[in-house]
């Protein structure tokens, strides 16, 4: 039996600290784990213990050694710091009377703790019309939002300041004190509006409050926080690439500001229920659906009913169904080329299928969608079989992720940006970021699946990591520095971004900008192409660099480039060459045994596309 | 004489909120100027991060001393929040230009700087001073190195400091202006603070070894508790409203000849809602001084304000609540014991108005001055307005002066006989020539900048006004009052930049459509006027503002102003004191 085990040993340590009914839980669980769910179990646990949440399942009786559990969290929500002064004042009155509190703002609030919360106390001010308090707006989207957590458990109460000359009075409060409630959380007293004048009434609701808070820290039920981890009845068949997951999109929106040249978007997914996991690095698969206005272009201009039933993979549906979700309808393959050349007996087309003409046949199929040559080669009375035969079944588009899993439990998110040109003089877009911009509204669903990536992986939490990064290929940086700071790694990091204008595509800015403050984030350097007459590049930080970044290689750091592959990453390598060479007083050849050194010592990892 | 001055005549003061204590008893901005090694902090540093738009919170504060606001564009606050991007950083720069004089090369390169970093805008300020905005961190230096071309500084343009010093237009009297407007540039170089940080992170110059005293001998290391404004004034225009200043100087003329200035002190705007220890205040008469006493006066006056503000609570840090908290004979006595002699009795003089005269003028000397109505000071290169442009080319033509007026408006002034058809013929081409056209309420009217740039701003102001006063219009039409003066200011917080609360008609902004009404100020500025309905929508306005102008049209006594009348009439009571303001 586990658990009687010393408590000195090493080797079994779990079981030994947990209460009989949480070891009976956490058996109950493990025997409805398959092995990847069993070890994703254990990730989970670990990142956890990292973030520190796991502190609200810590024992009382663990000694000194271990932080005691906040009983009181009281949130502040502040226009002109009236909020904040209440807040800081009661919190030190509570930690007078020996009840463990802490003040904190909710800008600054890390709000997946908040289910994790035991007595929440919030006072906020009123903004405008009704409107929450600047720095409380981020905090209100998401507690207001879709991702809220379910509160039960959590005891609360609002205390709510504002002016009674505003027509909305106190509705910050009143919002805050509805949602909490909504989300199953229960009312410890009822909320206090404060006017202008609002010390006695404050006072006077901390009178109320303090005498139904817990005297003692740790006496609500332990096994609470182990509801976190419930991920739902384990799925019958594992998702994967055959058997994507219909992911519920919960955000989409567009990261480049006004004026941008470029639409860049963040989109996240739900994978709660889904079973599946990933790793920083890994890439997502989603499967996108045509544009429906390309499946009725296709439909008329070959005359064919959508409704005609077709077969397709031994399931029956109608033609319309078939080309929106099981086929590339946008671009053409020599395949096509080949199949509407037989069907129209165009001399043109047959022309390009000769082996002597690849050259200009590849030009005509980059110049020539699908719509395009039915256009100009028609073929009246096709038959809809003959148009699916020449088609190509419809691709996943793998995107790099964007998020770590112990920063968004059951979130995947995504960076994309949306390809747009013009081609004969009509707006064409990507299949997969066209539906992304076009058609992912929030609750809508995609296909996904996880793609793993064992070569672009996290080294050790101590190790240094150099980042290099142009556009979309800062994504699965977000997800190291979130992964890493769930997990505590003390590593230095560096990170390189590029974009084209400094102040509309700087992807995730104030989340760099948080790093750096937090010292996550060691240093970054940006490149922004667009922005001086002169075109700057990643690449010509690096060079600009080069003493401090050889001194990083050679005290262990790993390089990550992620990106463009035709351009970007020839471009950086050739730059990472140089500053080896000069930093390192090393002749060419040299060099590049220094790199390929660092390759084969899975210290120089690229995730090109 | 002398002995008796040496001991203070007055009683003992509470002094646990100035200077005189330790900085931790003191406010945090305290500290934070203390710490500055005179101003310079990071700013260097945080000009070249390029992370950021922005600076640090602390240089923030600092840039202010040396003419610039951090900002942000606060259309795309919100959607830029939702897309992880930072706010849309951008500085304020205003120029120190004392008295609101300038030349036509100085001109040229304004609009220069303008056109390449300021979004092609430039704004007259109520303070007689032009203010860029739009204007990039990586921008900010090659601004202030093009005015330093152009032999112009920013320096104390903002900050806890004097201010950019005021002085009256009266284009009629040019060689009383020529005289005044010396002093108020002499008061302005005495009196800004003279720290090498300026020259040092602007113009990359190095720094010269120094002793703390030698860098501020004035200011030392806290520099004044808040802004400091001094102004000077020629009744019978109380042009730059000197009411509204810390120290006002107002000129006292014996035939052509300037002989003294009598001298008010503890005016200010600025009030806080929901703070009713927050008011606004107009300056007080404390006496004479002789012409050759102007200078020194300043440092008396300055000194005790510095000495004896509060510097604990920022929001009473203004001098109008060190003479409300010491009493306006203590801070008389103290004035004149750092004077060392006594201020004499006050000279009689009147004010009659604060407009402006618009068009062309004569003034002494043969030469004459066309004064352009500019609604609410903006400068603008646009499609469909040319103003921008159509100033740069009388700029190239003109040897005279421009003299920016208190009303923003402009004034093209000192040109010659010879000229005078050359820069008519301008004014035709592009459609200036004509002052005629604003109604009496819009040339009386002012408004802050506000939204979309000010941080401070809750509701708009600028961008608003321009269709009010057209509503507005059509009520005083209906009441036939169209031709009748009444002053309506517009701000966009209650921090009153646009001097709403000695206005006949003033708005400030509570939320975005939402605004306190007052009324009943003075029609040049003499008096306060009343809050009378709070936080109300422009339905209301109207409302209100057409029961208002009923009665004034049809109870009025003849040449009677609407914000005499409603005090007469009792529909607000007269604001006597500005500590009673809010009562």
């Amino acid at each position: 039996m586990p658990s009687v085990v010393s408590e000195d040993s090493k080797k079994v340590v779990m079981p030994a600290k947990l209460t009989p009914a949480q070891l009976a839980q956490l058996e109950a669980l493990a025997r409805s784990l398959d092995r990847e769910q069993a070890l994703w179990a254990s990730g989970y646990f670990a990142g956890l213990a990292g973030m520190g949440t796991l502190a609200i399942a810590e024992p009382p009786h663990q000694g000194d050694a271990a932080p005691a559990a906040t009983a009181v969290t009281i949130l502040y929500g502040s226009e002109t710091g009236n909020s904040a002064g209440l807040a800081r004042d009661f919190a030190s009155r509570l930690q007078a009377s020996g009840i463990n509190a802490r003040a904190g703002d909710m800008d600054s609030y890390k709000v997946r703790a908040l289910k994790d919360e035991r007595v929440l106390l919030i006072i906020t001010s009123t903004h405008g019309e009704g409107d929450p308090p600047q720095s409380a707006l981020n905090f209100f989207e998401f507690i207001e939002g879709r991702k809220a957590p379910k509160l039960a458990g959590v005891q609360f109460s609002v205390l709510a300041l504002g002016d009674s000359t505003y027509e909305k009075y106190c509705e910050a409060g009143k919002r805050l004190d509805r949602r909490l409630e909504e989300l199953g959380a229960t009312r410890l007293s009822p909320r206090v509006d404060c006017d202008v004048d609002y010390e006695s009434p404050a006072a006077q609701w901390m009178e109320t409050v303090l005498p139904l808070l817990p005297g003692e820290p740790a006496k609500t039920s332990q096994v609470a926080a182990l509801s976190v981890v419930s991920p739902a009845a384990p799925a019958a068949v594992p998702f994967d690439k055959r058997n994507p997951f219909n992911a519920p999109v919960i955000e989409n929106l567009v990261l480049t500001g006004r004026g941008s040249s470029k639409e860049t978007r963040h989109v996240e997914f739900s994978l709660d229920g889904s079973g599946l996991t990933y790793e920083p690095g890994d890439a997502l698969g989603l499967m996108p659906l045509n544009d429906t206005a390309l499946v009725e272009a296709i439909l008329e201009q070959t005359g064919l009913d959508g409704q005609t039933p077709v077969t397709h993979k031994k399931a029956d549906m109608r033609l319309a169904a078939a080309l929106a979700s099981e086929f590339e309808i946008a671009a053409a393959t020599p395949r096509f080329l080949e199949s509407w050349a037989t069907l129209s007996g165009a001399a043109e087309l047959r022309r390009l299928l000769g082996a002597e003409n690849q050259a200009e046949r590849n030009a005509f199929l980059h110049h020539h969608h699908v719509i395009d040559i039915i256009r100009a080669f028609p073929v009246p009375g096709v038959k809809a079989a003959d148009l699916l035969m020449g088609l190509r079944p419809l691709q996943p588009r793998l995107y790099s992720i964007a998020s770590s899993l112990s920063a968004a439990p059951d979130e995947v998110h995504l960076t994309v940006s949306t390809v747009r040109y013009e081609l004969h003089g009509e707006p064409r877009t990507g299949v997969a970021s066209g539906h992304l911009a076009a058609r992912a509204e929030p609750d809508s669903t995609m296909p996904v699946y996880v793609q793993p990536n064992p070569h672009f992986r996290l080294p050790a939490d101590d190790v240094p990591i150099i980042m290099i990064g142009a556009g979309t290929g800062v994504a699965p940086y977000r997800a190291f520095l979130q992964e890493r700071e769930a997990r505590g790694a003390t590593g230095k990091a560096w990170l390189f971004f590029g974009e084209r204008n400094f102040r509309s595509d700087f992807l995730y800015q104030v989340e760099w900008q948080e790093h750096l403050h937090n010292g996550l984030l060691t240093r970054m350097d940006v490149a922004f192409s667009r922005d001086r007459s002169e075109k700057v590049y990643v690449q010509h930080r690096l060079r600009e660099k080069a003493a401090d970044l050889y001194a990083w290689l050679e005290e262990g750091a790993h390089l990550y480039v992620c990106g463009d592959a035709a351009q970007m990453a020839p471009d950086v390598h050739a730059a990472l060459l140089a500053a080896i060479r000069e930093q390192g007083h090393l002749g060419d050849e040299a060099a590049e045994d220094y790199l390929r050194n660092l390759q084969r010592g899975h210290r120089y990892q690229r995730d090109v596309y | 004489m002398s002995i008796e001055l040496m001991k203070p005549p007055h009683a003992e003061t509470d002094r646990s909120r100035d200077r005189s204590q330790p900085l931790s008893n003191l406010g945090p901005d305290e500290t934070l100027k203390a710490g500055s090694n005179h101003l310079r902090g990071t700013i260097a540093e945080g000009l070249l991060d390029e992370i950021t738009a922005g600076v640090a919170y602390s240089d923030q504060k600092l840039l202010k001393f040396h003419g610039t606001y951090q900002q942000d564009d606060r259309d795309v606050r919100d959607e830029r929040r939702r897309q992880k991007l930072e706010p849309a950083h951008q500085f304020m720069v205003r120029v120190r230009l004392p008295g609101g004089v300038c030349t036509p090369a100085q001109w040229i390169k304004l609009d220069a700087l303008a056109r390449a970093y300021g979004g092609e805008t430039l704004r007259l300020t109520t303070r007689q001073t032009f203010q860029f905005h739009w204007i990039l961190k990586h921008n900010l230096k090659a601004t202030i190195q093009g005015l330093h071309e152009a032999l112009l500084d920013t320096v104390a343009a903002c900050g806890d400091d004097t201010r950019g010093v005021m002085c009256a237009v009266n284009p009629g009297l040019s060689g009383l202006h020529a005289q005044i407007y010396d002093l108020a540039r002499g008061a302005s170089d005495h009196a800004t603070w003279k720290s090498g940080a300026y020259h040092e992170i602007w113009y990359g110059e190095k720094k010269v070894a120094s002793s703390q005293e030698e860098e501020e001998p004035f200011y030392g290391k806290t520099y004044m508790p808040r802004k400091f404004k001094i102004g000077f004034v020629i009744p019978p225009s109380n042009d730059i409203d000197v009411y509204a200043q810390d120290l006002g100087f107002i000129a006292i003329v014996h035939g052509q000849k300037l002989e003294g200035f009598n001298v008010v002190i503890g005016g200010s705007m600025g009030r806080t809602d929901g703070k009713p220890q927050t008011y606004p205040r107009l300056a007080s008469l404390i006496g004479y001084v002789p012409l050759d006493k102007v200078t020194q006066t300043i440092d008396a006056v300055m000194s005790v304000q510095r000495d004896y503000g509060d510097r604990k609570d920022r929001a009473h840090a203004r001098f109008k609540y060190t003479i409300d908290d010491k009493g306006l004979d203590w801070i008389k006595a103290e004035i004149e014991t750092r004077l060392g002699f006594p201020l004499e009795p006050a000279r009689d003089f009147v004010f009659d108005t604060n407009g402006d005269v618009l068009g062309w003028s004569e003034s002494d000397g043969g030469l004459a001055q066309f004064t352009l109505f500019i609604e609410n000071g903006r400068i603008a290169s646009r499609p469909g307005n040319t103003l921008m442009d159509a100033l740069l080319a009388i700029a190239k033509v003109h040897s005279g002066t421009f003299r920016l007026t208190p009303n923003q408006n402009l004034a093209i002034a000192d040109v010659t006989r010879e000229q005078r058809p050359v820069i008519q013929a301008l004014l035709e081409q592009f459609g200036l020539a004509n002052q005629g056209g604003a109604s009496a309420l819009r040339r009386n009217s002012m408004a802050c900048v506000a939204l979309p740039t000010c941080g401070l701003a809750m509701a708009e102001s600028e961008r608003y006004l321009p269709g009010l006063i057209s509503k507005i219009e059509t009520i005083l039409a209906r009441h036939n009052l169209i031709d009748e003066p009444i002053t309506l200011r517009v701000t966009g917080c209650p921090n009153g930049c646009a001097r709403p609360y000695n206005s006949e008609i003033g708005l400030t902004g509570r939320a975005v459509g939402k605004y306190n009404l007052y009324i009943g100020g003075g029609f040049h500025g003499q008096r306060l006027n009343k809050l009378y309905r709070e936080n109300i929508g422009e339905a209301a306005i109207l409302e209100t503002l057409d029961g208002l102008f009923g009665r004034f049209a049809g109870e009025r006594k003849p040449g009677e102003h609407f914000g005499d009348f409603v005090i007469r009439a009792g529909i607000v009571p007269e604001v006597i004191e500005g500590r009673h303001f809010n009562d």
